[in-house]
C-alpha cells in the first residue's frame, strides 16, 4: 500500500463572529476544533467548480435516513453529489436543521432590540462574495457542535451543546470544494454557551 | 367573481403568483399525496426558510397555525387550517435518481405520462420566472409525514397510509408570493408509480381579527406576521 504524505497546509484560528472561505481539494481533510467548547460553527459547502451545486441539508438527511450528522455522514449537494464525508467526530453529533442566525431571524426569535447584532448570514455573505456566493446561494447549513434535538412527536428544541473543549470534527472532501464558515456570534441562546469563542481549523492536503 | 380553481395532475409541476390576503386551499386528489412546495416573497429573492420556520416555532414539521417564514423573517403565508397535523419539511424533494426504480421514461415513449422528478419540475417552473437552480430551497412536502425515532441518530422514514384523498391544507398569503410546487412521488416512497394530483382553490381571505390563531400562536409567529404587515404599510 502506498501512503501519500500530506502536509499540514492549514492551521488557523477563526475568532468568534468571524468566518473563513477555504478551498479543500478532493481528498483533502479539514478539521474544525471546538477549542473552548460549545461553539456552533455554521458551515456551507460548495462544489468548487460550480457553486450552484451546493450542500443540501434536506437531501443529506433524507439519504442517510437520520436527522443528525456524525462520522460517516455523506454531505450531499442539491444534485445528490457527495461533496464531503464526515471522517472523524469526537463530539458525537451535529445539527443541520437549525439554520444560521440572521439579523432578521434574531428579531423573530428575540425581538426588535437585537436587530443590529452581528449574525452568521453577514459573515457568510462577506466571506462568500469572493467566490460569487450571494444571498441566492445560501442554502440551509450545517451547525457543527450544535445540538438541536427533534423527537417523535414533532418537537424541536435548542439545547446546550453536546460539545466540550478540544472536541473536533473532520471532513474529507469528495471533490474540490469550497467550505464557507461562520463562527457563530449568537449571544441570545445556548448554542455558543452564551459566550462565543474561537475555533481552530486544521487542514491536510497536497498544496 | 373572485378566486379560481386549478388542478395539477400527479407527476407535474406548477407555479403561480398569488397576491397577499388570499386563502390557498390544496386538496389531495389521491392517497399518500406529496406536494413539494417552494415559496418566494414579493421580490423573488426572499424565500421560504424551513430551518428558521422550525426553530422559531419549535417544531420539526409544518402544521396549523404555524407561519411559513422567509430568509428575511417575513411571514410569507400562514397555515390556517389542515385536516392533517404533520406536513414533512425535513426530507426535501425528489430528484431524477428517485425515479430510476420505475425504469426509463421519456416524452417520446410516454407522451405526457412521462415521469419527471420534483427537482426537474421545480427548476423548470423557476426558470420561467427568471429564477433557477440557485433559488431552490428546502421544501414543505404537503400531505407527507415522516416518522422520527427517538434514538441517537434521529432516524427518520416516510410514513404511508396517513394522508388520504380529500385531505386539505389551507395557506393564507401574508405578502405577494410566488407559489411553486411539484406533485412527483415523495423521494422516500417505495409505492408503485401513481402520484396524486392536487386541486388548488384560491379565494379572498377575510380580514385578520385579533383572535387570529397564527397571530396568537407564538410571539415569534406574531413578529414574522408584523414584518409582513410592515411590507404593506
Amino acid at each position: 500500500m502506498t501512503t501519500t504524505l500530506q502536509a499540514t497546509v492549514l492551521d488557523t484560528v477563526v475568532q468568534a463572529g468571524d468566518g473563513a472561505l477555504i478551498r479543500v481539494p478532493a481528498g483533502g481533510r479539514l478539521r474544525i476544533v471546538d477549542t473552548y467548547g460549545n461553539q456552533a460553527v455554521d458551515t456551507l459547502l460548495y462544489d468548487a467548480d460550480d457553486i450552484d451545486n451546493r450542500y443540501s441539508a434536506l437531501d443529506t438527511i433524507r439519504e442517510q435516513g437520520a436527522v443528525y450528522l456524525t462520522t460517516g455522514s455523506r454531505l450531499l449537494s442539491t444534485r445528490l453529489d457527495e461533496l464531503a464525508v464526515i471522517s472523524d467526530d469526537t463530539c458525537g453529533r451535529h445539527d443541520t436543521i437549525g439554520g444560521a442566525c440572521a439579523q432578521e431571524s434574531n428579531v423573530i426569535r428575540y425581538g426588535e432590540h437585537v436587530r443590529h447584532q452581528h449574525a452568521c448570514r453577514q459573515t457568510f455573505l462577506a466571506y462568500g462574495a469572493a467566490a460569487g456566493i450571494g444571498q441566492r446561494q445560501l442554502g440551509h447549513n450545517i451547525n457543527f457542535f450544535m445540538n438541536v434535538p427533534v423527537d417523535s412527536l414533532g418537537n424541536l428544541n435548542f439545547e446546550d451543546g453536546v460539545s466540550a473543549p478540544g472536541k473536533y470534527v473532520e471532513i474529507v472532501a469528495s471533490r474540490d470544494i469550497l467550505v464557507l464558515i461562520s463562527n457563530c456570534p449568537q449571544l441570545n441562546n445556548p448554542c455558543n454557551g452564551w459566550d462565543p469563542t474561537a475555533v481552530q481549523l486544521l487542514g491536510w492536503w497536497e498544496s | 367573481m373572485s378566486g379560481f380553481t386549478h388542478e395539477v395532475p400527479g407527476g407535474a409541476a406548477w407555479s403561480f403568483p398569488i397576491r397577499a390576503g388570499r386563502l390557498v386551499t390544496l386538496t389531495a386528489l389521491g392517497d399518500d399525496a406529496c406536494v413539494s412546495t417552494l415559496l418566494f416573497g414579493p421580490d423573488r429573492l426572499d424565500r421560504l426558510n424551513v430551518p428558521d420556520t422550525l426553530k422559531a416555532q419549535m417544531s420539526a414539521c409544518i402544521k396549523a397555525p404555524m407561519v411559513l417564514m422567509s430568509d428575511r423573517g417575513v411571514a410569507l403565508a400562514s397555515v390556517v387550517d389542515s385536516s392533517l397535523d404533520w406536513h414533512d419539511c425535513l426530507t426535501g424533494f425528489g430528484s431524477d435518481a428517485h425515479l430510476a426504480r420505475f425504469g426509463p421514461s421519456s416524452y417520446a415513449v410516454d407522451r405526457n405520462d412521462w415521469k419527471r422528478s420534483a427537482h426537474t419540475g421545480l427548476v423548470s417552473e423557476l426558470t420561467r420566472h427568471g429564477l433557477g437552480e440557485a433559488d431552490l430551497h428546502g421544501s414543505v412536502n404537503l400531505f407527507s409525514k415522516v416518522g422520527i425515532t427517538d434514538d441517537a441518530r434521529g432516524t427518520l422514514g416516510l410514513l404511508t397510509g396517513v394522508s388520504q384523498e380529500g385531505d386539505t391544507v389551507t395557506l393564507r398569503t401574508e405578502v405577494d408570493v410566488l407559489l411553486v410546487l411539484a406533485t412527483a412521488p415523495h423521494p422516500l416512497s417505495t409505492a408503485p408509480y401513481a402520484p396524486a394530483g392536487v386541486r388548488i382553490d384560491v379565494a379572498v381571505a377575510e380580514p385578520v381579527t385579533t383572535d387570529d390563531p397564527s397571530w396568537n400562536f407564538r410571539d415569534e409567529s406574531a413578529r414574522a406576521l408584523e414584518q409582513a404587515r410592515r411590507l404593506a404599510a
